[in-house]
């Protein structure tokens, strides 16, 4: 018998080589709908370090992954950098230094007042977006032209093949790192007094812990991860519009981790799992996707509402209890 | 020599003035009770030392520096810890956590994003340490929510002590716990305060069993002003200032309690 723990590695490492060797079975299609897998895999990571660790929901994420969209777009459209590790350093600075700004005002407030800040940055740069369109291009967005990877120029290889083939491997690879990245951060001191500031802020001040400053640290790293994540999504898709930054969009990014369940570290990353290929299918089978997905989003509120990791957990326990 | 000192402290809550001009200080290795009716001010007065409130006027030194107003954060660092009235935990927290939390803090660990905190041994083995001190340690794996009443208070404390203050202010520790376990839970926090190294106790209580057999002086608030700052000895002889200050139905236990104890 084995170790809960060692039962747990073994199951992730199946599940990376599964991942791993996904476009050498799956069909094209399906390898492409795993690719914006690994870009809103990255950008929940992030906000759930803020969500479900921190304790500070943000209705504004999407912002920070336009940012990284619009600097791949801006780099390899107008500054002709393509090389992918230039365009990913550059966008995180930017958000980075963003999120700082942003969050010495946001890191003030919590609750309803921290998701409505964030809102209102994220709408703040859709209208930027949308009105400096000799610079943005508007509504019409901008082109992100195809990166380098690793120093390679792949352009020679077409553009489907490059995506689910390369593309891939080089996002799985990036993806494996900010997990492996995350798993340390929330498993430090540092993770720890985040926690003891979602549970008691109150108490947490008490105790030495400089509550603002260390909302403020979860604000900037989850802004990097959703820029990182914005990248990645950018130049999938080749494509960057404002819609990227629209409230809607991150409120998305709320429902992956909802569904998946904020309480597990793992959890937002099945709920963007669940919520891609879902939609995928949902949407091919009728127009009405959004009535299906509100209702599931109403059904996990009031059943599941420690989502699908929350559920699988329990019966874990369940399954433990009987033995 | 005085460790923390308060001189002519007044807060308004509007027109309410819950604290009128209180002045004292407490030395070094004094265990001082702050007792009085509800209202008095022992919450705020307590409130104003941590640096919580901001009194509108007057001033609180810790040794030579001044920390009116300065924060809680600021002030566990610079070694004045406190513990709460109503318990104040993490309640998805382990046991162990929840000092673990205390111990980062004080060994300034708190910014360290990428090293392992379950392979810090040094970490884990002071937290441990707190715990054995309130004989918490059997229970280092339990959630917070669900220990008991007691040790949920034990466990407020605790963390507080974990801080290794030198200066710690304990609102009401014994409050909702059985009469029974007040003494024990008493005698573990003078000893463990004489483990860590603590120098004064300030503590507001109710018990007065508790306040006169465990104290070296005794400050009595009355609706906002000091009514007395003398030795137990010396309040026992003042009737009427133990009267005024803790109600007609405390004052004749304690007196019964006096009498027993001359018999």
């Amino acid at each position: 018998m084995m170790s809960l723990k060692s039962t747990k590695a073994f199951i992730l490492i199946v599940i990376g080589l599964l991942l791993l060797g996904f476009p050498l079975v799956a069909s094209q299609y399906v390898s492409y709908l795993m690719l914006t897998f690994f870009a809103y895999a990255i950008m929940v990571l992030g906000l759930n370090l803020l969500f479900g660790y921190t304790g500070l929901l943000s209705f504004g994420h999407a912002f920070f992954m336009a940012v990284g969209a619009y600097t791949a777009a801006f780099l390899t459209g107008k500054f002709s950098i393509l090389c992918m590790e230039v365009i990913i350093v550059i966008a995180v600075i930017i958000s980075s230094a963003l999120a700082a700004l942003i969050g010495l005002v946001c890191v003030r407030y919590i609750k309803i007042y921290f998701a409505m800040l964030t809102l209102a940055f994220g709408m703040l740069f859709y209208s930027f977006l949308l009105k400096f369109y000799y610079l943005t291009g508007g509504d019409e967005g901008m082109r992100v032209l195809q990166p380098h990877l690793l120093g390679f120029n792949l352009s020679e290889i077409p553009k489907m093949q490059f995506l689910t083939g390369n593309y891939y491997f080089y996002c799985f690879f990036i993806f494996v790192l900010l997990v492996f990245v995350m798993w340390k951060i929330v498993s430090s001191p540092f993770g720890l007094c985040l926690k003891a500031i979602r549970d008691n802020p109150e108490k947490a001040e008490y105790l030495g812990i400089n509550v603002k400053r260390y909302r403020w640290y979860a604000f900037i790293i989850s802004g990097a991860y959703a820029a990182i994540g914005g990248v990645l999504l950018g130049s999938a898709i080749g494509h960057v519009d404002p819609g990227l930054t629209y409230w809607t969009h991150s409120g998305t990014l709320v429902f992956m981790t909802l569904l998946g369940g904020f309480g597990n570290f793992f959890g937002p990353l099945i709920g963007g799992a669940v919520y891609i290929f879902l939609q995928d299918k949902v949407m091919s089978l009728t127009t009405y996707w959004r009535f299906i997905f509100g209702a599931i989003l109403a059904f996990l509120v009031i059943v599941a509402p420690g989502g699908i990791a929350g559920v699988i957990s329990s019966l874990v326990k369940k399954e433990k209890s009987i033995e | 020599m005085a460790i923390l000192s308060a001189s002519d402290l007044r807060k308004y809550y509007r027109e309410f003035c819950a604290l009128d001009g209180v002045s004292f200080q407490i030395n070094e290795g004094e265990f001082v009770s702050i007792i009085g009716p509800n209202g008095a001010g022992k919450t705020t007065l307590i409130n104003v030392l941590t640096g919580l409130l901001t009194p509108n006027t007057g001033k609180v030194f810790y040794k030579d520096k001044e920390i009116t107003g300065i924060g809680p954060e600021k002030l566990s660092k610079m070694g004045v810890a406190r513990s709460f009235q109503l318990v104040n935990i993490f309640p998805n927290f382990t046991v162990l956590e929840f000092l673990m939390v205390s111990v980062v803090s004080r060994l300034g660990k708190g910014t360290n994003f990428y090293s392992s905190l379950l392979r810090d041994q040094k970490v884990t083995r002071e937290a441990l340490e707190v715990a054995r001190l309130f004989g918490l340690d059997e229970k280092k794996e339990v959630l917070a929510k669900n220990l008991p009443q007691g040790d949920k208070k034990m466990l407020d404390v605790a963390s507080a002590f974990a801080l290794h203050p030198e200066v710690i202010l304990l609102d009401e520790p014994t409050s909702g716990v059985s009469t029974s376990d007040k003494n024990k839970i008493m005698e573990t926090l003078v000893s463990a305060s004489k483990e860590i190294g603590i120098k004064s106790i300030i503590q507001v209580e109710h018990d007065m069993d508790i306040v006169f057999s465990f104290s070296d002086r005794i400050i009595a608030l009355h609706q906002g002003k000091i009514l007395s700052d003398s030795t137990p000895a010396e309040i026992e002889k003042n009737e009427e200032v133990v009267c005024t200050v803790v109600g007609q139905k405390e004052c004749f236990k304690i007196f019964r309690t006096l009498m027993d104890r001359e018999r």
